[in-house]
């Protein structure tokens, strides 16, 4: 068994790295209260030990059934726990509130969480991602929607979550201090591959995240590339594996379908042409197929995807076919 | 729960349970045959049954309030709505059932007293009388909730109402609806019959109440659809000229009177309501058209509010909580018919009365949901 | 009362030659259990009902533990698939909590002792009683058709709008718990009902035993609660079957909503669970101290406060759902007020044992093991109430340790001691009291060594209800594996002991520990009536008279 957390010199053995500002309030206030149940608990179990051993029934002892009440006692325990608890509730409240209270100039980055992808947009030009880019020592605002089911984006680093509900916007924000990479999760149970909805957060520089931005805001100009860059993007990786292999995902792969009959789950049998994947990406319950009867559903993207990305998204997956070993 | 017992006047009540209870230890063979074997005495035993029942209703209610937050917190979020669709409710009929649930709580709690003064005909007639009027209310219900089907009024994603396209589903819910209220009332006659044959009292008690609260069903249809305008009749959808409707198409006439007056309008609220494409606009000799408004303008109100997601929540709001109730309808016309059996036997007496006094409470308690729905449903506007 | 139970013409005889007349030889044949109204046999039904569903959970929880035993980031090379995975964590919380947990302690051990204890002859209610159990029963068919179907893979919470689309079995899972909710109101309304009127002349409001105060509290908030739960399954199940929209925001409605209506119930569940364990341990450390309850009033001041504080705490479960912040942070502070009077009990169970006369027998060490985890389980409590601590561990495997430090170290370990405590009432049996003591110490280890890494776990950022995770976690992940099975090897023990006792163990006396609450006072097992004469009630901890008896191997009240 190895501790490679022990190893992590960017963390202690409690915490992940500590990369915005909340973490400082929210490690403070855990290690605060780590003491102080310390400080309760051991005595606690001292005494019960104690106790053990030297009220323990034996040959000649007898215990004394007097004490029974102790009214001084028995209001210091209420009492002392009183003040402690309500000094805790204190604490947790002020950095709730820094964490409620919206900064006003911001970087602004739109969240779209769907089965099982997290996708960015960036106010700033427009440019979409898979990976969270942030600038470092900037004031980071989240504007967050669910196309499906309930999400919550958490990212360790930053001792920061939020759900993320359907039918309504969430907003969250933080200020990264530190450059590097962490973990984003979903902490919201949300089907088949909850555990798979995990991304990067990518600290970078000013300088580097300006170029990045840049840099994601090209869309590829061959259309085969440009579906690619789109299956990425629209979460259709999350489900459809495109890989050569046909590894069987939570929902139907990609690769070898293309031009042949395929079976839905209602009986009928289509051909997988242009047609089938245009009605499969606008209405897909009409085209549900046969064997994912039990696949959580996939959300319709009329109105998601424009005409002409949906012909590149057919063009890739067109190209899988042929070919012949697609990257996956 | 204090520990008051019923005081009874009647002399020969207090010898017969003196002698049931006089002098005896905890030995339950000598316990009279209403007193359970676990209690000490009749008093112990009523005020269990008593406290029970009270937790039961506190157990309702809380039941029935998971309903009535979720009817706030939407209608807070869009009073509109409410406003919109409980002018679909016909209020007359909804006072009908409340009159006739209030009546019947009337009759209820006569049966009470009966069942204490062993007045044991006028005690089944109580009974029967509840009974019946609880018929009456589902019979009216039914008219209703078919009426509604009919015109795609539906919960949540089944809500297909067109109201100004003049929607009309020619299944006929009603007929499905009444055969096993009838194959019951059949039965009940069978069995009214054969008690006359074998000439037993005992079950001609029985037998007469439910084949009345039977007939009462009928009786309830026969009313609802009275009022209702015989709109069931297939002629309605294009005339709109007959009475009922002319009542509802009026309301709808006032609110898109006062929703487009308030509504300046927006393009994109417009262009929504082309796109979804639902013909709003009347297209039908509608009332509508008697009004001086832009016919679009007047539709817009409706395209915001007349699809699933708003009054079709209505809808579910209104099915689930008049459903759930009428659910509770029909286990109390169970129980009811069980104490009738117990009624025919002449069981209650003055020390032995507490079935029928909790199966009161009960009712009571379903009456006074009612009372609270009926002005939240259908008396918005 | 039954008809059709047929007594024995040739009850048993002791090896003293005398007969002995029981609730367990008072009659037989299959339908003298299955129609019985005798609280004793729906007590001992529930308990082979419980522990049944306990072990099918238990099976569940060591394949969740098993499975993540590797990180499983390639989906090909796990053993099980997310999907199954899913399925097999739901089944685990829905069948914990429903068919175990909330039944455990009241409805097995509860229906047995409650009226024994109250010194009279049933429940009020012995219909409703049985009618219960076979509530209990048709809640277990149902997830039984949940098992064998599609399976139910939403998590325990339901939550929507997930739930309304998973294509699994949900329908037959919310009805499940709807019925298992109204078994659990109308035990709860039993023992009310019980406690209120039944009370034998002599036994105060003050003078009844700390269990019944517990199972009093507990019943509360069955009546209270559980309702609400009712019509929010029973809303679910419509907006699956007729797409009603309440909580599908598809059609304009809420999942927070669904969120506030569920955890109205859920939150005050937790005490459901807590609260007779609480009891329990009231009981078995004065009973094997054996000395009065230190600050029996507060103990009972404190059950009633944690029910009625309990229902206004729902909100903590929803912290990151995106509450306006008032509610939030009123929430917060509420949840605290929660925290002292548990904190209360601790330092008065502590009292109780000083300058006492403490037997270090199995159902004391199972006491002792309760409070070391409760008072972990209870003080993690904090960090979760606490906002801005909350925010981080939310969703984590923190919670995940903590509320089974509560629950399972908590209730577990409490269902555990009172079954070995009263067993010997029970079943007539001694069990075998050091292995009862191993049994209890390989659970003890096990159990921390299960969820102590998930504390750190959690902290460092592990979801909950990951079927993958990132590697950094295996090792972690690992000691909780080998403890798991560490104490799922310690629960078999125990189950061995109980078992072995029923056809090894010696005849229980009336009294083997030195108890002065009623059910002490009947025999072992006690006759099908509980009392041939109404019992004498006296202050139920006070053991100046209790003495021991050498003979019997029990203990006897000195008359005065």
């Amino acid at each position: 068994m190895n501790f490679t957390f022990l190893a992590d010199e960017a963390a202690g053995f409690w915490f992940p790295p500590a990369a915005s500002t909340f973490a400082e309030q929210v490690d403070f206030l855990y290690m605060a209260i780590l003491w102080i149940s310390i400080l309760f608990f051991v005595p606690i179990v001292i005494a019960m030990l104690y106790f053990m051993v030297k009220f323990r029934q034996r040959p000649g002892y007898k215990g004394s059934p007097e004490a029974l009440h102790n009214t001084p006692l028995e209001i210091t325990w209420t009492v002392v726990p009183t003040f402690i608890v309500v000094w805790i509730f204190w604490e947790g409240m002020i950095g709730y509130l820094d964490m409620a209270r919206m900064p006003d100039d911001t970087v602004d980055v739109a969240v779209t969480a769907v089965k099982w992808n997290w996708a960015f947009k960036y106010k700033q030009n427009g440019a979409e991602s898979t990976v969270l880019y942030l600038p470092v020592n900037k004031d980071i605002k989240l504007t967050m929607q669910s196309r499906d089911v309930l999400h919550s984006f958490f990212v360790p680093a930053f001792r920061a979550k939020r759900d993320v509900v359907p039918g309504r916007y969430h907003y969250m924000w933080f200020h990264p201090t530190k450059e590097g990479v962490y973990d984003l999760f979903c902490t919201e149970y949300c089907g088949d591959n909850h555990s798979t909805m995990i991304t990067k957060v990518e600290v970078l520089s000013e300088e580097k995240y300006a170029a990045k931005l840049a840099e994601l805001v090209k869309e590829p100009e061959d259309i085969v590339e440009r579906g690619k860059w789109l299956y990425e993007r629209k979460a259709c990786k999350g489900c459809h594996y495109a890989g050569a292999d046909g590894a069987k995902g939570p929902g139907p792969s990609y690769n070898g379908s293309w031009g042949k009959q395929v079976p839905l789950a209602d009986g009928r049998e289509v051909k997988f042409d242009e047609n089938y994947v245009r009605e499969a990406i606008l209405n897909p319950g009409a085209a549900h197929r046969k064997g994912y009867e039990t696949a959580s559903a996939m959300p319709s993207y009329k109105g998601q995807l424009k005409d002409e990305q949906i012909d590149a998204l057919i063009a890739f997956i067109q190209s899988l076919e042929t070919a012949g070993a697609p990257a996956k | 729960m204090g520990r008051c017992a019923f005081q009874d006047p009647i002399s020969e009540n207090m010898t017969e349970v003196a002698a049931h209870t006089d002098g005896h230890d905890h030995g339950h063979h000598d316990h009279p045959s209403w007193l359970a074997h676990h209690f000490d005495d009749a008093e112990q035993q009523f005020d269990s049954g008593k406290l029970g029942m009270w937790l039961f209703l506190v157990t309702e209610i809380l039941f029935f309030s998971g309903m009535f937050c979720a009817y706030v917190l939407y209608r807070n979020r869009n009073p509109e709505v409410f406003e919109f669709c409980s002018a679909f409710l016909n209020e007359k009929l909804g006072a009908i059932n409340t009159g006739v649930l209030l009546f019947s709580s009337l009759t209820m709690a006569w049966a009470v007293r009966a069942s204490q003064l062993k007045q044991h005909k006028l005690l089944v007639g109580m009974l029967g009388a509840t009974l019946g009027c609880a018929a009456i209310f589902l019979g009216v219900k039914s008219v209703e909730y078919t009426h509604k089907w009919s015109l795609g009024l539906l919960p949540g994603r089944m809500y297909v109402a067109q109201m100004e396209n003049g929607y009309h589903s020619d299944v006929d819910y009603l007929t499905p609806l009444c055969i096993a209220p009838a194959v019951l009332t059949v039965l009940f006659a069978l069995y009214y019959v054969y008690s006359l044959v074998i000439a037993s009292k005992f079950h001609q008690r029985v037998a007469g109440p439910l084949l009345v609260a039977g007939l009462c069903f009928f009786g309830g249809i026969y009313l609802g659809q009275f009022i209702e305008g015989g709109e069931h009749h297939g002629d309605s959808h294009g005339a709109h000229a007959d009475a009922g409707h002319g009542e509802h198409a009026s309301h709808d006439e006032e609110h898109a009177k006062e929703a487009g007056s308030e509504t300046p309008a927006p393009a994109e609220a417009s262009a929504a309501s082309s796109d979804t494409g639902v013909a709003l606009v009347s297209t039908s000799s509608g009332p509508l058209h008697d009004v001086a408004v832009d016919p679009k303008e007047a539709a817009i109100p409706n395209a915001e509010v007349n699809n699933q997601g708003m009054a079709g929540l209505f809808f579910s709001i209104y099915y689930c909580m008049t459903g759930v109730h009428a659910v509770h309808i029909i286990g109390g016309m169970l129980v009811i018919s069980w104490l009738i059996v117990k009624a025919a036997r002449e069981e209650f007496h003055s020390k032995y009365y507490g079935p029928v006094d909790n199966v009161g409470l009960y009712w009571h308690l379903v009456d006074f949901i009612w009372i609270y729905l009926f002005p939240l449903l259908y008396l918005i506007t | 009362m039954s008809a059709v139970t047929t007594p024995i013409t040739a009850p048993t005889t002791t090896h003293d030659g005398a007969t002995e007349h029981h609730y367990l030889n008072h009659s037989s044949g299959f339908l003298s259990w299955a129609l019985t109204l005798d609280h004793k046999r729906i007590g001992m039904m529930y308990l082979a009902g419980i522990l049944f569903a306990f072990f099918l959970g238990g099976v569940f929880a060591l394949a969740i533990r098993i499975h993540l035993w590797n990180p499983n980031q390639d989906p090909d090379a796990a053993w099980l698939t997310n999907a199954t995975y899913n399925r097999v964590f739901t089944l685990h919380g829905a069948i914990m909590v429903f068919l175990f947990i909330i039944p455990s302690i009241p409805a097995a051990l509860g229906n047995f002792l409650l009226p024994i204890m109250l010194g009279t002859k049933d429940v009020a209610f012995p219909r409703l009683n049985l009618g219960s159990f076979y509530l209990w029963i048709t809640g277990l068919i149902f997830f039984a058709y949940t098992l064998f179907s599609t399976q139910i893979d939403t998590g325990w919470t339901f939550y929507t709008p997930y739930s309304i689309e998973a294509k699994s079995a949900v329908e037959a899972a919310t009805l499940g718990v709807f019925i298992l909710g109204f078994s659990s109101i109308f035990t709860g309304l039993n023992f009310i009902v019980t406690i209120n009127t039944m009370r034998p002349p002599g036994m105060s409001w003050f003078k009844m035993p700390l269990f019944l105060w517990a199972l009093y509290a507990t019943s509360i908030i069955q009546v209270l609660a559980t309702p609400v739960l009712g019509i929010t399954v029973l809303l679910l199940a419509l907006e699956r079957t007729f797409g009603i929209g309440i909580f599908d925001p598809s059609l304009n409605g809420d999942p927070v909503t669904f969120q506030h209506f569920f955890w109205f119930y859920s939150h005050p569940a937790v005490y459901i669970m807590i609260l007779p364990a609480m009891g329990i341990i009231s009981e078995l450390m004065s009973v094997h101290s054996h000395k009065g309850i230190f600050g029996y009033r507060m103990i009972a001041y404190s059950s009633i406060a944690i029910a009625l504080f309990g229902f206004l705490v729902w909100g903590h479960h929803m912290f990151t759902s995106g509450m306006a912040d008032v509610t939030t942070i009123v929430f917060s502070a509420l949840t605290f007020t929660v925290s002292i009077p548990s904190a209360i009990k601790v330092f008065n169970w502590l009292g109780t044992m000083y300058q006492g006369t403490v037997a270090l027998n199995t159902p004391m060490i199972y006491a002792l093991a309760f409070i070391f985890l409760f008072t972990i389980g209870g003080l993690t409590g904090l960090f979760l109430g606490a906002l801005a601590t909350d925010m981080h561990l939310h969703d984590t495997y923190f919670v995940v340790a903590h509320f089974h430090y509560v629950m399972m170290g908590g209730t577990l370990v409490a269902f555990l001691g009172g079954l070995f405590h009263w067993w010997p009432k029970m079943t007539g049996k001694m069990f075998n009291d050091p292995m009862g003591i191993v049994s209890a110490a390989i659970v003890f280890v096990g159990f921390n060594l299960t969820f102590l890494p998930q504390f750190v776990l959690g902290t460092r950022g592990m979801p909950r209800r990951y079927a993958s995770y990132v590697p950094e976690f295996q090792s972690l992940h690992q000691l909780s594996t080998v403890g798991a099975c560490i104490l799922g090897f310690g629960l078999l023990v125990a189950g061995l002991v109980l078992l072995h006792s029923l056809f090894y163990g010696k005849k229980a006396p009336m009294n083997p520990w030195g108890g002065a609450t009623l059910e002490w006072e009947c025999s072992s097992p006690p006759p099908h009536d509980n009392f041939s004469h109404p019992p004498a009630v006296g202050d139920p901890y006070d053991f100046a008279n209790v003495e021991y008896d050498g003979k019997t191997g029990g203990y006897y009240k000195k008359k005065k």
